[in-house]
């Protein structure tokens, strides 16, 4: 194994939409037999906490198909076209947004974002939290999980440097 | 068609990428050179994942099949020997 791929990347986005992209990437590489870093910074953050509390919010994702994980075939079909006028103001549409959307992954047999991190961890990916970003927005290391790794900038594109594959999420 | 000596068995079916690929690396770690997995899935991704992940890891896939009638895929690999 001495010349296994390298793959570096960063996690920036912290909805639950933009959870799964690293955390699938990283445990697919893994099991491709390559050395895997990712960089958590700005809302990434979010994603090292001890209990992944990320959302989804559709009216900040104009394209997003609106559909239903339960019902006749016909009704799961269909896309539902809510105005954003409508989305942004009706109370509780994130958290009921957010509930479909993990209905519709566990129905189509896909982990969810804690089972693919516990993967990444179990499966030697390296996690690295930005420790600028976690001074802006208050975070310590107890907030999160443990194993990660603190470092800057300069860590990750050491890493970066000597990767093959190098993304931003 | 021969028959295939399987050693062990890992089933896939009903699970989406990128789950399959990364129990069968798992389980594929557990084996002995030259043992066979046989693994079925049904996610019709796996076919083109598989054959991925057979270049990027080196175990070769020694046969593979699919049953359209049930949307079923079949997969032999073969763990290198090292």
């Amino acid at each position: 194994m001495a010349d296994r791929k390298k793959m570096a990347l960063i996690a920036s986005k912290g909805t639950l939409d933009w959870a799964y992209p690293p955390f699938i990437l990283a445990s697919t590489a893994a099991a491709l037999d390559m050395e895997v870093k990712i960089f958590f910074t700005f809302y990434g953050l979010t994603l090292l906490k001890k209990k992944i509390t990320a959302k989804v919010a559709p009216q900040t994702n104009p394209a997003m198909p609106m559909k239903l994980p339960f019902g006749p075939e016909f009704v799961q079909g269909l896309n539902i076209p809510l105005p954003n006028v409508l989305m942004g103001n009706i109370p509780g549409f994130e958290t009921a947004a957010t509930i479909l959307m993990k209905e519709t992954f566990k129905k189509k047999g896909v982990a969810t974002v804690e089972e693919l991190r516990s993967i990444c961890i179990e499966s030697g990916v390296e996690l690295i939290s930005c420790q600028m970003t976690m001074d802006v927005f208050g975070f310590s290391t107890n907030d999160f999980i443990e194993g990660i790794t603190v470092g800057g900038a300069a860590t990750f594109l050491d890493f970066a440097a000597g990767a093959d594959i190098q993304l931003f999420i | 068609m021969n028959e295939i000596q399987v050693d062990q068995v890992l089933d896939c079916r009903g699970l989406s990428c990128p789950l399959p690929v990364i129990k069968t690396f798992k389980v594929i770690n557990e084996l002995r050179g030259g043992e066979i997995l046989k693994i079925m899935t049904t996610d019709p991704g796996s076919i083109n994942d598989f054959n991925a992940w057979s270049r990027q890891t080196g175990n070769p896939i020694v046969q593979q099949s699919e049953d359209p009638s049930i949307g079923e895929f079949l997969f032999f690999v073969q763990k290198k020997v090292n």
